[in-house]
């Protein structure tokens, strides 16, 4: 027998969710919507008029090298800085739920990285990976020409994804090590006494059973990836060199704000929104399927 | 009861009239001032706005740094566009032909007209004015925070190698940066490679050589201008540079890597550097203890005949939108930042030049130019006075000049990555660019420049 509130109408009901309904609108689709007016329109930016061009600004965007260039840098960065983000942070999970001498400490230091806003840790990085003063310089005496992001791209984009993942980690870590023990002790015991060693045990229990929790981590890390990037591009490399790290949030600004082009910059986050809708939807129907709910 | 609340109300009423009235005699009208300096040079624009509000009591200018140019620039338009403007904004030289098509302003020379201020436009350095007026020649904006690019150079360095004077021409920079490192100086000379540097490498470099960046007269004379650098004497330029850095002569040095090149000259790393003369006191400040330095003008290739060079910095628009009594404020306002004494006091505290013969007069006969640490900055007048401005060299007008110049970063970098050869990074940058132009063009159809 289940009791339910049930209202006689159905404008009741609407009128609970009107506040919810007015939030989402007003900071959700609004916004949405304007970018997708502006996206086919030509603004000016000083308000003094628009013209249609319809999808103009797409076909523009779409047909510039710079801006591939731009989605497969932001491919490579989400990729690489997820999987390392996920992966140190569960081996970090895993040992500190292992209750290692000293893991307590582990447990709050790591979570502070997240807490450190994007530019700050930026600046941060900037100093420790500088080639000329900061601790790549030591490895620069040795190997001469080793590091450097001023001119190298490749060098360039692994300092914005170090100091991406870096943050990442302290994130991940909470949910990884909440998941972790929120496994039942009994099963790890009764592993054990069957003799099955800590990595085998990991494999075999731990593992599939914090698959819902790596999922979630996955989908936000993809996400914050495609957004979250901004500050540390902007501190560390402004994008360059020579576009390398010329992320698709970061080419968003500098068109949108630096440039003034406020219809390009909005046709291009509707084009990433799209992207990151369909990534996610493509995590949802493939990658969930493997995931284990209790 | 009701004796009482009509006592309340009665006092209230009389509180509130007193509040609305004897102030309303007494109180200066506020307007705002948005710039877009930081740091030392934001609590200077503090100073001078105190003063003048000490200077009278009719008027009070509130400043508000908004951290850089381009803040400056976006916070205004966003504040344009709802409705609450400053009265006074700060624009970089850049920003130019995007002021004069928004519609957003009130003609400054208008305003001082307007409200009895006779200002004489032909003291202003005409490489100064040009950039800034219309192509008729009508002052939009005030000129306010102004500088130019300078060689300096390091005179311990130059003795080394028997030199007493900086080199005037390219053929010597590269003979002397040559001996510099024969005579065991690593880093002969800096450059960095960002947006930024447009100014002094490609903006400057054109203007002194006579050499357009644009076509249509860099763009005065319609906005259907197009890029054309990659034909110039700058493709000759970029490959001497890129030739130099190869050969170890030039280093590049910027904040990303741990030290810009002001701190490399001013530690005495590197030996020459182009940059602002609104780095002169900065390295007169930083400089290594006793080490012996001096700025020069730009050198030109052999055989040039020498123009004068581009006014950097910004200038000050008045938004329209605002009251006739914001707007008499703000035109005392710029009356006072025009003043020499003005011009005196924001000179010796910022390493910027006076905008005025008058004020530049006025800071010589008061011996400002004579002694150290200012000694040196008067080149910088020469520099841009060095020939009255040509078709060409009278300032740049293009439309999204800012992306122009982070495009002109990107390729610089990547040709000096060895990702492409000198011809074909500026063709890039030539195609780049024009697909920027053509997007401003379109974006405002059927309007001209003034």
């Amino acid at each position: 027998m289940e009791k339910r509130v049930t209202f006689g109408r159905w404008t009741i009901g609407i009128l609970f969710a009107v506040p919810q309904l007015i939030l989402i609108f007003t900071f959700f689709y609004w916004p949405a919507g304007q970018a997708v007016y502006w996206s086919l329109t030509l603004q000016q930016p000083w308000g003094g008029g628009n013209i249609w061009v319809g999808l103009d600004n797409f076909r523009s965007i779409l047909a510039n090298a710079d801006y591939w260039n731009s989605i497969t840098a932001s491919m490579i960065f989400a990729g690489i800085s997820t999987g390392l983000a996920m992966i140190i942070a569960l081996v970090l999970a895993a040992l500190t739920d292992r209750q290692l001498a000293g893991s307590w400490l582990y447990r709050v230091v790591l979570i502070w990285p997240y807490g450190i806003a994007a530019p700050a840790l930026a600046l941060a990085f900037r100093f420790i990976l500088a080639p000329e003063a900061g601790f790549m310089a030591v490895v620069n005496k040795v190997w001469p020409g080793f590091w450097d992001p001023g001119l190298d791209g490749t060098d360039a984009m692994a300092s914005v994804i170090i100091a991406f993942s870096w943050k990442y980690v302290g994130y991940n870590f909470i949910f990884f090590l909440a998941a972790l023990q929120a496994i039942p002790r009994s099963l790890i015991e009764a592993a054990a006494m069957d003799g099955s060693g800590v990595i085998r045990r990991f494999w075999d229990i731990q593992f599939p059973l914090i698959t819902p929790t790596i999922f979630f981590l996955l989908v936000i890390n993809i996400t914050e990836s495609f957004q979250d990037s901004f500050g540390i591009v902007d501190i560390m490399t402004a994008g360059g060199p020579a576009n390398a790290t010329n992320l698709m949030v970061y080419k968003i600004y500098s068109d949108g704000f630096k440039g003034l082009d406020y219809s390009g910059a909005a046709a291009q986050s509707i084009i990433l929104m799209l992207l990151i809708i369909a990534l996610t939807i493509v995590q949802f129907r493939f990658i969930e399927r493997r995931v284990h709910y209790r | 009861m009701t004796i009482i609340k009509r006592g309340f109300a009665a006092l209230a009423a009389g509180a509130l009239s007193t509040a609305l009235a004897v102030p309303a005699i007494a109180e200066p009208v506020k307007f705002d001032f948005w710039f877009g300096l930081s740091g030392d040079l934001a609590r200077v624009v503090d100073t001078l706005c105190k003063n003048f509000n000490a200077s009278q009591k009719d008027y009070e200018v509130v400043c508000t740094s908004q951290g850089n140019y381009d803040a400056t620039l976006q916070n205004t338009i966003a504040a344009f566009r709802a409705g609450k403007q400053p009265t006074v904004v700060q624009v970089y030289d850049v920003g130019t032909a995007t002021m004069m098509l928004s519609g957003a302003y009130k003609p400054a020379d208008k305003l001082m007209e307007e409200n009895g201020y006779k200002i004489d436009y032909s003291d202003y350095f005409p490489g100064i004015a040009r950039y800034y007026a219309t192509s008729k020649g009508e002052m939009l904006s005030f000129p306010f925070n102004s500088s130019t690019a300078l060689m300096y150079w390091n005179k311990d360095a130059f003795a080394k190698i028997g030199k007493t004077e900086a080199p005037k021409t390219w053929e010597d920079v590269g003979a002397d940066l040559k001996a510099l490192k024969d005579a065991g100086y690593d880093c002969p000379m800096a450059i960095n490679i960002s947006a930024n540097e447009s100014w002094q490498l490609m903006e400057q470099f054109s203007a002194l050589h006579n050499q357009p960046i644009a076509t249509k007269n860099n763009g005065y004379d319609g906005l259907d201008a197009r890029l054309e650098v990659n034909k110039t004497k700058f493709v000759q330029y970029v490959t001497d540079l890129k030739k130099w850095y190869d050969a170890g002569l030039i280093k590049i040095k910027s904040k990303d890597l741990g030290q810009d090149m002001v701190q490399a000259f001013a530690t005495g790393t590197c030996q020459v550097i182009l940059t602002s003369v609104g780095d002169h006191g900065t390295v007169g400040r930083t400089q290594k203890e006793g080490m012996s330095w001096d700025v020069a003008e730009l050198p030109v290739y052999a055989g040039t005949e020498r123009k004068n060079s581009l006014v950097g910095g910004a200038s000050l628009w008045v938004l329209s939108g605002k009251s006739d009594a914001e707007y008499k404020g703000a035109a005392a306002f710029l009356n006072f930042i025009h003043d020499p004494k003005t011009a005196l006091f924001w000179s010796t505290n910022t390493g910027y030049i006076p905008v005025t013969k008058s004020g530049f007069d006025f800071m010589k006969s008061s011996g400002f130019y004579d002694k150290a640490p200012y000694k040196g900055r008067e080149v910088a007048i020469a520099s841009l006075t060095a020939s009255e401005p040509t078709e060409i060299t009278r300032g740049i007008r293009l439309g999204n000049f800012t992306q122009i110049r982070a495009e002109f970063g990107t390729q610089m970098q990547a040709i000096f990555a060895n990702k492409v050869s000198v011809q074909e990074g500026l063709d890039t940058l030539v195609k780049n660019g024009d697909a920027i132009l053509e997007r401003f063009q379109q974006t405002y159809p059927g309007k001209t420049l003034p």
